[in-house]
């Protein structure tokens, strides 16, 4: 059986770990949080059982038997055996760049590392490998199992290789893989988060209710879900983090974060996640 | 099941707590399909089934999560009422 690892088992983690797995692959778990992984397990198995309502293909998901193909660990055991490791840790490059050197140490040379990031320079997570041409941005989108394609992030040093390697990988878990080039925030947060951040300044200024502002996107604009349900859905700690980081990059008052979405946070109304944001949960 | 009314009620509250439509003289009944009429992502079914469990104090089964047993309001007391035994 081939070998993965995911580490970071947050939000993206858990489902990315459960699809792979779901479509054959062993999977290592790790996190460095014990309370997280045991978290994890319970939101695995209840996420599971969530999304065979989705789709017919989804019907097929068995918690017990994906869940009997992943180890949850707190370290870096088996590491050095796997082909892949998608990193999935907070969307922070110092935390991020500390993952990277241990693993630089742990994984074999051949190891190919998928980030899963929405804006992190995947130029600047390689610099800091020794073979940085297997290096790749895996950009997942939520949810990990309803979605057809992975934008994936092609850094300076990114090889043919690997590009070809993360087709096949992502193909195996019937995903498109859609290349694009590293710059912050690539094309989907330049774009959704500017969708995120308008909307919640749209709620700021009473303009109208997230349930119709979500409503107009879907009915009008016939997008899948409103930018209010997806900012809940990734976490609004995360979307204020990566309109920081958009900010910070471009320097354009464009990706100035939205005082309610910081204030949201500060009270713990983080999405889906904490049972509250823009809707209750 | 002794509530069947009560149980009704509270499915019905909910999604039309949870409906994403303007028309408000819409109403809701309880054959339709909450789904294809429109009235709720297929989304909001997952958030049906936590709402169901934990109403009801029930597992759902897993052979038994699928869309059609969440589609409508007679769909899920019969689902509610199975489940309870």
């Amino acid at each position: 059986m081939r070998k993965i690892a995911v580490v970071g088992a947050g939000v993206m983690g858990v489902d990315l770990a459960a699809t792979a797995a779901f479509y054959g692959y062993e999977v290592i778990l790790k996190d460095k949080d014990e309370d997280v992984l045991e978290k994890a397990k319970k939101i695995m198995k209840k996420n599971i059982r969530q999304y065979r309502m989705l789709s017919n293909e989804l019907q097929t998901w068995d918690s017990k038997d994906i869940m009997s193909r992943i180890s949850f660990t707190t370290d870096y055991t088996g590491f050095e055996n796997v082909e892949w490791v998608i990193e999935n840790v907070t969307e922070d490059i110092e935390v991020k760049s500390k993952v990277y050197k241990e693993l630089n140490e742990v994984c074999s040379l051949g190891t190919y590392y998928g980030v899963n990031t929405s804006c992190i320079s995947i130029t600047q997570i390689a610099s800091l490998m020794n073979e940085p041409d297997k290096v790749i941005g895996m950009h997942f989108m939520n949810p990990v199992p309803l979605k057809e394609a992975v934008e994936t992030v092609i850094g300076f040093h990114t090889s043919e290789e690997t590009i070809n390697e993360a087709r096949m990988l992502l193909n195996s878990m019937q995903k498109k893989l859609i290349k694009v080039n590293d710059f912050p925030g690539f094309v989907a947060n330049r774009l959704s988060h500017l969708f995120m951040n308008e909307a919640a300044f749209l709620v700021q200024d009473h303009v109208a209710n997230p349930e119709n502002i979500d409503a107009i996107f879907r009915m009008g604009y016939a997008h899948k879900m409103g930018p209010l349900e997806t900012a809940d859905l990734i976490g609004l700690d995360t979307v204020v983090n990566s309109l920081d980081v958009l900010y910070k990059e471009y320097q354009d008052p464009k990706f100035r974060c939205c005082p309610l979405l910081k204030k949201m946070v500060a009270a713990g109304l983080l999405g889906r996640k904490s049972g509250r944001g823009f809707y209750k949960y | 099941m002794e509530n069947y009314e009560q149980a009704r009620e509270s499915i019905r509250n909910f999604i039309i707590g949870n409906m994403d439509v303007f028309d408000e003289d819409i109403t809701l009944a309880d054959d339709d399909n909450i789904f294809e009429k429109g009235f709720v992502t297929s989304i909001f079914a997952m958030r049906l089934l936590d709402f169901i469990e934990d109403e009801f104090k029930i597992e759902v089964a897993d052979e038994d999560i699928n869309l059609v047993n969440f589609s409508s309001v007679q769909q899920m007391v019969k689902l509610v009422e199975k489940s309870e035994g």
